[in-house]
């Protein structure tokens, strides 16, 4: 045994334990939340946005950089669109106490 | 700033992302999740401007992408958020597919070799194309899901099917491996293998999609969810990227169990629901119910059993959010509550056209989210339940899924039959997706309220008044 462990490698090694990650958290979420699930994953799959940022990044403006801000900018919809809609969906779930209170008495 | 510094702010988003993730196990925890996860996506971001060179170009990007964003989500309508969530995978899926564009384009701006190493180029073909089929599949089942078919033949939602689809799709995917495998093993930028690819993959996208009718689309939209995860994780193969590598396999294996919950709350195979056809043509077989009698009664009728009940259980379907009568049901409930009478809600998987779509149209009317109860939690207590009121739901009650032989034998279901009486309105004697005749119609404790769910539901609240 010799050598660096090839990049790939790690990344599969990181890319199997985050499944099972997943696997056991996802299965603990209430169906009662799927659908904000959905919501909040889509705004989390748009960390992709990382790398439409380093597309866009180099010094000259070439064809790639417009495309990187372009996926920027599309990201960015998902970004501030999924946490904000979650958000939205999450308040609607909370217990409207008061209001409660008014209707026993 | 360092790469191994960078590295290690990209580990804090990523443990941010799964506690954001692991609050939605309830709703109280769910609301500090989504601020980690906000909190998680900021890091990233800002860590990543902070190594680049253009920020104020990559901000005014950001900037108009985030105002659509943030206008969507403060103007969607809760009944619309099918058709959101789609549209929203498509994003993720292009994105991903102009990365990899801009990668192949120049590997350094990455800081990777120039040209790419063939390790990382077949990761990158495989989140392209993933990417590629994400996105055009998206915009199908967006169209499908908003009702474009009048627009558009292929957003219709009923199924589009011809002969040889899956062989065609078959020759298709295998075409694109090739030409992958070609840009793998190719010198240089090898820009015509991956162009070629790119757009087979997009018009597999389209074509995996256009068969599968209006009933799958909580299968479809989960497995396009599971889809953008993957495609975000390929991309991060291909820059060595472990926080995209692991957001992108969470929400690749949040997509996944979703898919494997809605088919098993239809009783369908995944294989089956991927083959499409479904709901094509069975509109011969509710046929043959004609000698059988239903008994029908008014609203007011419905409101005298409600208000004599001890118990009550309302079955929502989407019927109901098409009539936009949830505020009236959760009108009605409070009225029955405030007689004594103990309301619960019970919640098939697929009673929305989504994941837990109709929890969320039930929280927007208010109802208390301890009054809602999930299909497994509330059958054992309908047996002992005076009245199950079904409200547009049709298939996820008909007591023919215990039947051996039956088209939808096995598809787990609401007991309503079980309740001592059954109310069920209807706008018609119609079958529902699955085609199928309901016998819960026809029991002698069941009536019938025919008519729109908002009118009917408003004159029982008149009539409890």
């Amino acid at each position: 045994m010799t050598g660096t462990i090839d990049p790939t490698v790690i990344n599969l090694v990181v890319f199997v334990l985050a499944v099972f990650v997943g696997y056991h958290v996802i299965w603990n979420v209430t169906p009662a939340l799927h659908t904000p699930l959905m919501s909040v994953t889509n705004a989390i799959s748009s960390v992709i946005i990382v790398g439409a940022i380093l597309a866009a990044g180099p010094y000259e403006t070439d064809f790639g950089a417009i495309l990187g801000a372009v996926a920027v900018g599309l990201a960015a919809v998902n970004v501030f669109g999924g946490f904000l809609v979650t958000q939205r969906m999450l308040e609607m779930f909370r217990k409207k106490a008061p209001k409660a209170e008014k209707e026993k008495a | 700033m360092s790469a191994n510094q960078l590295a290690l702010w990209y580990l804090v988003a990523s443990v941010l992302f799964v506690l954001a993730l692991k609050g939605l196990s309830s709703p109280v925890a769910a609301r500090r999740g989504n601020l980690f996860g906000m909190i998680g996506m900021a890091i990233a971001v800002l860590v990543t401007l902070a190594i680049t060179k253009k920020v104020a170009f990559i901000l005014v990007a950001a900037a108009i992408g985030g105002m659509i964003g943030a206008f969507v989500a403060r103007r969607v309508q809760m009944t619309q958020m099918p058709q959101l969530v789609a549209a929203m995978h498509s994003l993720v899926g292009m994105a991903a597919v102009l990365i990899a564009i801009a990668v192949v384009n120049n590997p350094g701006a990455f800081g990777e070799h120039d040209p790419l190493p063939r390790g990382n180029r077949l990761e990158l073909f495989i989140g392209s194309f993933v990417g590629a089929i994400t996105f055009s599949g998206s915009v199908i089942a967006f169209g499908k899901l908003a009702g474009l078919g009048k627009m558009f033949r292929l957003f219709s939602s009923a199924p589009v099917v011809y002969k040889g689809q899956h062989l065609l799709n078959l020759i298709l995917a295998i075409v694109m491996i090739g030409f992958g495998l070609a840009f793998f093993l190719a010198e240089g930028k090898a820009w015509m293998p991956f162009s070629v690819m790119l757009a087979i993959a997009f018009l597999l996208g389209v074509l995996i999609i256009i068969p599968i009718g209006g009933a799958d689309m909580p299968v479809v939209i989960s497995m396009l969810n599971s889809y953008s995860g993957w495609a975000a994780a390929g991309i991060g193969f291909s820059l060595n990227n472990s926080m995209l590598i692991i957001a992108g396999s969470l929400v690749g294996s949040s997509g996944a169990i979703l898919s494997y919950i809605m088919c098993k709350a239809m009783n369908r195979s995944f294989i089956s629901v991927i083959m499409g056809g479904f709901g094509a043509a069975e509109g011969a077989a509710a046929a043959g119910s004609g000698d059988k009698t239903v008994r029908s009664g008014s609203a007011e009728d419905a409101a005298f059993l409600l208000a004599n009940a001890e118990s009550v259980v309302i079955v929502p379907g989407y019927g109901l959010a098409v009539a936009r009568a949830q505020h009236a049901v959760k009108e009605m409930a409070q009225k029955l509550i405030a007689k004594g009478v103990n309301v619960r809600y019970a919640i098939h998987p697929v009673a929305g056209r989504m994941p837990g779509h109709m929890n969320v149209l039930l929280a927007e009317a208010e109802v208390p989210y301890d009054q809602v109860f999930e299909m497994e939690d509330i059958n054992g207590e309908l047996g002992t339940t005076d009245v199950a009121l079904v409200l547009g739901a049709n298939d996820v009650v008909n007591p023919l899924a215990h039947e051996k032989g039956s088209a939808i034998y096995g598809m787990p279901i609401i007991e309503a039959h079980k309740a001592r009486t059954v109310l069920v309105n209807k706008r018609s004697m119609a079958a529902g997706y699955a085609g199928l005749d309901n016998p819960l119609f026809y029991m002698d404790k069941t009536m019938m309220v025919f008519g729109d769910a908002k009118k009917v539901v408003e004159d029982m609240v008149k009539a409890l008044e």
